[in-house]
């Protein structure tokens, strides 16, 4: 009935006959699996339980699930694909469902039995390339095993196309018609080979995302529109200060609403690290429904007094950035140092400076931060919009104390994350006030707190000072950092703070010969955490521009500076291992100079403007077209230029990287988180102004360069360089140099 | 909660409870009584007791544009309005776009072929907001649709507009269904 194929050391695939001889093929562990057989019995329809990758039934249906949890990065479409492929399924009959975690109960400890799951990360395309289409080639397999046996002619004779194994004389089998008869079939003892390109039917070819029609029709839910019965619904109000106290509380007005059913104090756990218990002290209010804990809350009265956070200020954070950077104090790390810095003055030809200052970012997530839970007896249910389900999970095991398979956390589309859902803040909210008020609840963050209770991105200071020499070389390179780290309290050790603000391979280490990079720790308690795309976006934004400086200063054409600065086609290698392909680089640069008509580049009334960066192996690069009309700064035109490798989804690709084009103009252009006597200043889209329609560009111009390695992550290569290409086009048709985001406040001061 | 139900049916008891007072509102062409607080917003109402959960919530004043339905054909933020100022008015949201049968409206289809959805959680916002800028102009060019006041976090927009100016063709009178 059932049988298992060594996939990796640690992971088996396996094949399960379902109860209406349906096949499936999951991925378990290998332990876990030797331990636990699922019964087909218990498989029925519930696919929370099951968790399969692919499910083919007799009707010929297939349901393929997705693993990574979809924040809009494309993966619930582009992942099951990956598999369909493999299997060369009928993507018409293709249904997809997101999985929620999949764990077991390996005497008591969590197995999980999808590997890992996180989504907008920019690594799920990596890892789904390496163990998903392996659960596709296997059921390819065992269906055309099942139809060589009916058909009485080897596997080898057959060919399989849109779901239907043809036989030499043309006969025809559909997958429903096998289905019942492959899940009987033993697996090979080695690993089914996936593909070669040459055969890839689905890898490559644009699709639609797999929601869409949900979501144009209102219903595809998201977990804030998940329902239990019963639940009631919990809103808080958090401290503005993450060491605050309570010093006043009189729940009697909120209590007195009908509806509202109780107040209840949290506060963090202080032993934990951020990110895994509560994100400030705070007062809860809850009530039958929504509106009424809005009202509720509303109604309370309440005085915080702040801990030692009260005299902090974005402002004074920056004073110390930038006094730090001009003295002589050594820095926190040294990230990277070579040549010799000091040495490479003598040959000075032109040496050149700057400083660029960039804000507090919030994550500012469409779907506000929520989670709807019930606990009982049996176990724990949540619906969380989480990108890191096992992550999750943790947070609830220690509040509940409940085994692994107790737990079943289901994963729903989730409104955007950007890094801020790897935290799990919100779900020990949940779960703390669902056990204190013993009924299964909805927490629900309006947007205000939203804004102003989030891991925010540090603000941070660049330094620079290169030096070129007479034949136009930069041959010194100085960049001195101050931030504050996103890892601080994280578990990482001090000397490892520095990597979530810098990546010791950013560009141009490795292409100039003396280099020295430097990061300074700011101290601060404002909360911080991951953020999608850093730390590329903050550097290529200050290293980008400065390049631009540099061929200012040498009065030439940015696009040569940068050639130079690229060099010849080679191999720059990186620490750590792999390398930069300069050809590739230089190939995305050329390409949006190409498009955007860069030979008049100095002769356009308009400013034009270019960036490029390396990425995790993806190439990218950005020009941009702006012009200006007094004070009215107009963007006109957006090209953007990514190498990432195979592309699975061409059309999910260019979605990514003109959304995050988007995205990354609309967070340059306007928005700042500021904190001044320790309390942050914004709490709504109208002080934390996202982009209008209007003043983002009327198209982004994508150009994917067709690849054959191994495919990259895609959902943020495209936000370093949008918003260095814009200061530089802003600098041609300006000539105001805007060394301070966001880049509107900035600009208008400087005219 | 009481107020989600016009009529209250007890298990035995067979004798009708007289229908209780509220207001009458139309939604997606059915008839609703809204029986509860009539200082509740459309957007509670929608999601926390119709269960009509494609209007989003946005914000506490509706910024950002994913709380829009249509109230009599004009793109309104569901958290701004409360169920008291809805009596006799026509209430659409994004589960009301498609026809009776369930055909897609040209401007949903446009999404689609557009894929002109992110995290699609502001999309309902921008159907309707695109909706009530067709209701208006008929041919929207880019200025027009330069006034949406919908915000996006994914960069959604440029295929918005595409989508917007796909519909427009696709309604003209004439044009291929």
């Amino acid at each position: 009935m059932s049988g298992r194929l060594r996939l990796s050391r640690r992971r088996f695939l396996q094949v399960i006959a379902g109860t209406a001889g349906a096949l499936i093929v999951g991925i378990r562990l290998a332990d876990a699996a030797d331990a636990a057989p699922v019964p087909p019995d218990m498989l029925g329809d519930n696919l929370y339980g099951l968790g399969p990758y692919v499910r083919i039934d007799q009707d010929g249906s297939v349901l393929i699930g997705a693993r990574d949890p979809d924040p809009g990065t494309g993966v619930a479409t582009s992942l099951p694909r990956i598999i369909a492929d493999e299997l060369d399924a009928d993507w018409q009959r293709v249904r997809v469902l997101p999985l929620g975690l999949g764990v077991i109960n390996n005497n008591g400890a969590p197995r999980w039995t999808y590997g890992q799951q996180v989504g907008g990360t920019g690594n799920s395309i990596p890892r789904a390339w390496r163990d998903l289409r392996a659960a596709g080639a296997l059921a390819r397999w065992l269906l055309l095993q099942a139809a060589a046996q009916q058909l009485g002619v080897p596997a080898d004779r057959l060919r399989v196309e849109k779901g239907v194994v043809i036989g030499p004389d043309g006969h025809r089998l559909g997958y429903g018609q096998l289905a019942a008869a492959a899940a009987k079939i033993t697996p090979p003892p080695s690993p089914v080979a996936p593909k070669t390109p040459e055969h890839y039917t689905l890898i490559g070819q644009p699709a639609g995302d797999v929601d869409a029609l949900g979501i144009v029709t209102g219903q595809t839910p998201y977990s804030l529109d998940q329902h239990f019965g019963d639940a009631v619904v919990a809103v808080l109000a958090h401290s503005p200060w993450v060491d605050g106290q309570l010093e006043h509380l009189d729940k009697t007005p909120a209590l007195a609403i009908k509806g509202v059913i109780d107040v209840i104090e949290l506060k963090p756990d202080p032993k934990l690290p951020p990110g895994q218990t509560v994100i400030a002290p705070a007062v809860a209010v809850i009530a039958e429904t929504t509106w009424l804990a809005l009202q509720g809350r509303r109604a309370l009265k309440l005085d915080w007094k702040p801990g030692a956070s009260g005299g902090e200020s974005t402002a004074a954070l920056e004073q110390q950035a930038t006094s730090l950077l001009s003295s002589d104090s050594a820095p926190t790390t040294r990230v990277r140092d070579d040549g010799d810095i000091d040495k490479a003055r003598r040959k000075t030809a032109r040496h050149v400076e700057a400083t660029y200052y960039q804000p507090w970012l919030a994550h500012a997530t469409s779907e506000p931060m929520n989670c709807l839970v019930r606990i009982d007896k049996s176990g724990a249910v949540l619906y969380v919009p989480s990108q890191s389900p096992q992550q999750a999970y943790t947070v609830v095991q220690r509040l509940t104390g409940l085994a692994p398979d107790q737990i079943d956390i289901r994963l729903s589309r989730i409104g955007g994350a950007y890094g801020r859902r790897l935290d799990h803040d919100y779900v020990a909210e949940a779960v703390l006030l669902a056990q204190a008020v013993n009924k299964p609840l909805r927490l629900f963050w309006p947007r205000d707190e939203d804004l102003s209770h989030d891991y925010y991105r540090s603000g941070c200071v660049h330094q620079f000072s290169a030096i070129v020499d007479a034949k136009r070389h930069v041959i010194a390179w100085n960049q001195r950092l101050a931030s504050a780290s996103a890892l601080t309290g994280r578990g990482a050790s001090s000397d490892r703070l520095w990597t979530s603000e810098v990546s010791v391979n950013q560009l141009p280490a490795g292409f100039v010969p003396n280099y020295r990079s430097d990061w300074f720790s700011l101290t601060s308690s404002i909360p911080r955490g991951p953020h999608s795309g850093m730390p590329d976006v903050t550097n290529a934004f200050a290293v980008d521009s400065f390049i631009d400086e540099i061929a200012h200063a040498l009065k030439e054409d940015p696009l040569d500076t940068r050639l130079r600065l690229i060099g010849d086609a080679r191999l720059v290698p990186l620490q750590g291992g792999g390398a930069i392909d300069t050809a590739r680089l230089s190939n995305v640069l050329k390409l949006v100079a190409d498009r955007i008509n860069w030979k008049n580049w100095l002769r356009s009334v308009n400013g034009l403007g270019l960036a490029c960066w390396y990425v995790n192996g993806a190439y990218v690069a950005h020009a941009i077209e702006v012009s200006m009309q007094g004070n009215k700064l107009t963007i006109e035109r957006a090209v953007c230029a990514v190498d990432v490798g195979r592309v699975i989804n061409p059309k999910g690709l260019e979605n990514q990287v003109a959304g995050a084009t988007l995205d990354a103009l609309s967070n340059a252009l306007n928005p700042a988180i500021t904190v001044k006597d320790g309390k942050v200043q914004q709490s709504s889209w109208k002080d934390y102004p996202l982009a209008s329609m209007a003043q983002l560009p009327n198209s982004v111009e994508v150009i994917t360069v067709p690849g054959d390695g191994d495919p990259a992550g895609a959902s943020f290569i495209a936000m370093p360089t949008a918003a260095p290409a814009l200061a530089n086009a802003v600098f041609r048709v300006s000539a105001v140099r805007v060394r301070r985001l966001p880049l509107m406040k900035e600009w208008l001061r400087l005219l | 909660m009481a107020q989600d139900h016009a009529v209250s049916a007890q298990t035995g008891a067979i004798s009708p409870v007289a229908i209780r007072a509220g207001i009458d509102l139309e939604i997606n062409g059915e008839s609703y009584r809204h029986t509860g607080d009539p200082l509740m917003p459309l957007l509670w109402y929608l999601r926390d007791v119709l269960r009509l959960d494609g209007t989003k919530y946005a914000g506490e004043r509706g910024e950002g544009g994913a709380d829009l339905v249509l109230v009599n054909g004009k793109a309104t933020s569901a958290i701004g309005v409360p169920i008291s100022k809805l009596a006799g008015k026509q209430v659409v949201t994004v589960e009301g776009l498609a026809d009776a049968q369930g055909k897609l409206h040209p401007l949903q289809q446009a999404f689609i072929d557009e894929d002109a959805i992110g995290c699609g959680y502001c999309t309902p916002g921008w159907l309707i907001a695109s909706m009530d800028l067709l209701n208006r102009h008929k041919d929207p060019n880019d200025g027009d649709i330069d006034t949406l006041p919908n915000l996006c976090r994914c960069g959604c927009q440029t295929r918005v507009r595409s989508a917007i100016k796909r519909a427009a063709a696709a309604m003209k009178p004439g044009a291929k269904a």
